[in-house]
């Protein structure tokens, strides 16, 4: 069974979380276009590969926080807190 | 050459030497009319039905791998036509339909077995919530009955219907057209079929860019076997819909999921309807050869993987324990995932894209199997003329912007 690192209670079995999907998604203004609308609500980029995602430890702690999985590998390159940006060793800053 | 009962005794007097390969494998040519991308059922049956309803067989199918060997050959091999909504009923049952005539269009066997499609209700609201599903089937001309908690007895023996069942059985409803069919049998019939037509499958070729032409329409790909070029290309990839989506330039509504399932090892007939529990999460079958075949839901977190992992499979085996006790001494034999392409709607994505000249057919998520011969029919439809079918219209791209979603999860079976 793949263990994820709960930041706050460590590595417990897949069982006890549940995945929130794509994370940094952020929110447009009310203004937006149906356009823009949609892209925030339903389109993503389900990478095949480096994936940013936010899980929550539902069956234990409660906590929200960030992982940077490989999609293919399940490895977990990452574990961060659920307002930070990605580690720049996973994701380099933008210039 | 014709598969037939005389071919066969023919063959059987041969020694069986006479038998040719079902298509060929040709070199790829410098250009096509139309290329299809991806050697699926899906794909398969564009080529075919380019060929046959469209008279365009200048066609060639680029697969990766080997052909079936993603979805379509990972699936519990179910068919049904049991949707919520007109327009998916629609779509669904025209898939049935062309499923029912597939083996004699196609000359080979499919091995379809309309054995029935059989849904438990565990609960009081179960039984509302499948009254208010089969009531829409019918109200959409599909026949669906109602199941007493006895007719369901009668029809599944195996089933624990004892008082002190851990999910009890209060009824259910079936649809009797429901049933299975041979999963490798429909890609290879189609393959064959297409190929005779003088369509060529390219296996062992992988698309690793798209060319554009100056108005930003695609011109053709670039394969792990040269550049082929194509006037018209149609994508049929399954749950690696966003990758080929992101070579050529834009984002789908999709996420990609690991679908498990899992075989027993065989044994005498026990089983002979399809057998689904929303309640437990499981749905069973018995395969031809005896295997009982299991599936149940989605490994809930973005995958390419095409293994799924132990916390749902446990959650699938124990689910079909509750509902069959007398499976318990059963060994699995194996157990494998296919990659899905979930759309937030779970009804498919069939037509344009926002790149010129080129065409999808993915979203199919968790039920592609069921709706090959459809699938196929309207991306030949779409490639060959430009325009939709108006059975594909309801299912556009754009309903995401436009928000005219056909919310069909609650038809998918399993809730995912």
């Amino acid at each position: 069974m793949m263990q994820l690192p709960c930041p706050c209670c460590g590595a417990r079995d897949e069982s006890e979380f549940v995945c929130g999907g794509t994370t940094h998604i952020s929110r447009p203004d009310l203004e937006a276009t149906d356009a823009v609308w949609g892209q925030y609500l339903f389109f993503r980029d389900n990478p095949k590969g480096l994936h940013l995602e936010r899980w929550r430890h539902s069956y234990g702690c409660g906590l929200w926080f960030n992982i940077a999985r490989h999609s293919v590998t399940h490895e977990i390159l990452a574990v961060y807190a659920i307002n930070d940006s990605p580690p720049s060793t996973v994701v380099p800053a933008a210039p | 050459m014709r598969y037939s009962a005389l071919a066969l005794l023919r063959g059987a007097l041969a020694a069986h030497r006479n038998w040719t390969p079902a298509w060929r494998s040709p070199e790829p040519k410098a250009a096509y009319d139309i290329l299809i991308i991806g050697g699926g059922g899906h794909g398969l049956a564009a080529a075919y039905y380019l060929a046959k309803n469209h008279g365009i067989s200048n066609v060639a199918v680029i697969e990766r791998g080997w052909l079936g060997g993603g979805n379509t050959g990972r699936n519990t091999t179910v068919v049904r036509s049991n949707y919520l909504y007109p327009e998916s009923a629609r779509l669904y049952d025209f898939a049935l339909r062309l499923y029912e005539g597939l083996s004699r269009e196609l000359n080979y066997n499919v091995m379809l077995s309309q054995r029935g499609h059989v849904m438990l209700a565990h609960s009081r609201h179960d039984l509302e919530s499948l009254a208010r599903w089969a009531n829409a089937m019918c109200m959409n001309g599909i026949a669906a009955e109602l199941l007493s908690r006895e007719e369901v007895a009668e029809l599944i023996p195996a089933l624990d219907m004892s008082p002190d069942a851990r999910y009890p059985v209060l009824g259910g409803f079936t649809q009797r057209r429901g049933g299975t069919a041979r999963h490798d049998a429909v890609p290879w019939g189609y393959a064959r079929a297409a190929d005779a037509l003088g369509v060529d499958i390219l296996q062992d070729c992988e698309v690793r860019g798209f060319l554009k032409g100056a108005a930003g329409q695609v011109t053709g790909v670039e394969t792990s076997r040269g550049h082929i070029a194509a006037r018209r290309i149609g994508l049929a990839v399954a749950g690696h819909s966003s990758v080929l989506a992101q070579l050529a330039g834009f984002r789908l509504p999709v996420t990609s999921y690991a679908l498990q399932a899992m075989v027993t090892e065989p044994l005498k007939p026990r089983l002979d309807k399809v057998v689904i529990s929303p309640g437990t999460g499981a749905y069973v079958s018995q395969s031809d050869k005896g295997e009982m075949v299991i599936g149940g839901g989605l490994d809930l977190f973005p995958s390419y993987a095409q293994r799924g992992s132990f916390a749902v499979l446990q959650s699938v085996v124990a689910a079909t324990l509750a509902i069959f006790p007398s499976f318990s001494r059963l060994r699995l034999m194996r157990q494998w995932a296919g990659i899905v392409d979930v759309v937030h709607d779970s009804s498919p994505i069939l037509g344009p894209t926002p790149v010129p000249e080129l065409y999808i057919n993915c979203g199919w998520g968790t039920g592609g199997f069921k709706a090959i011969p459809a699938g196929g029919w309207l991306l030949a439809h779409v490639l060959a003329t430009g325009r939709n079918h108006e059975l594909a219209e309801p299912f556009q791209l754009e309903r995401f912007i436009t928000g005219r979603l056909i919310d069909e999860a609650a038809a998918s079976g399993i809730a995912h």
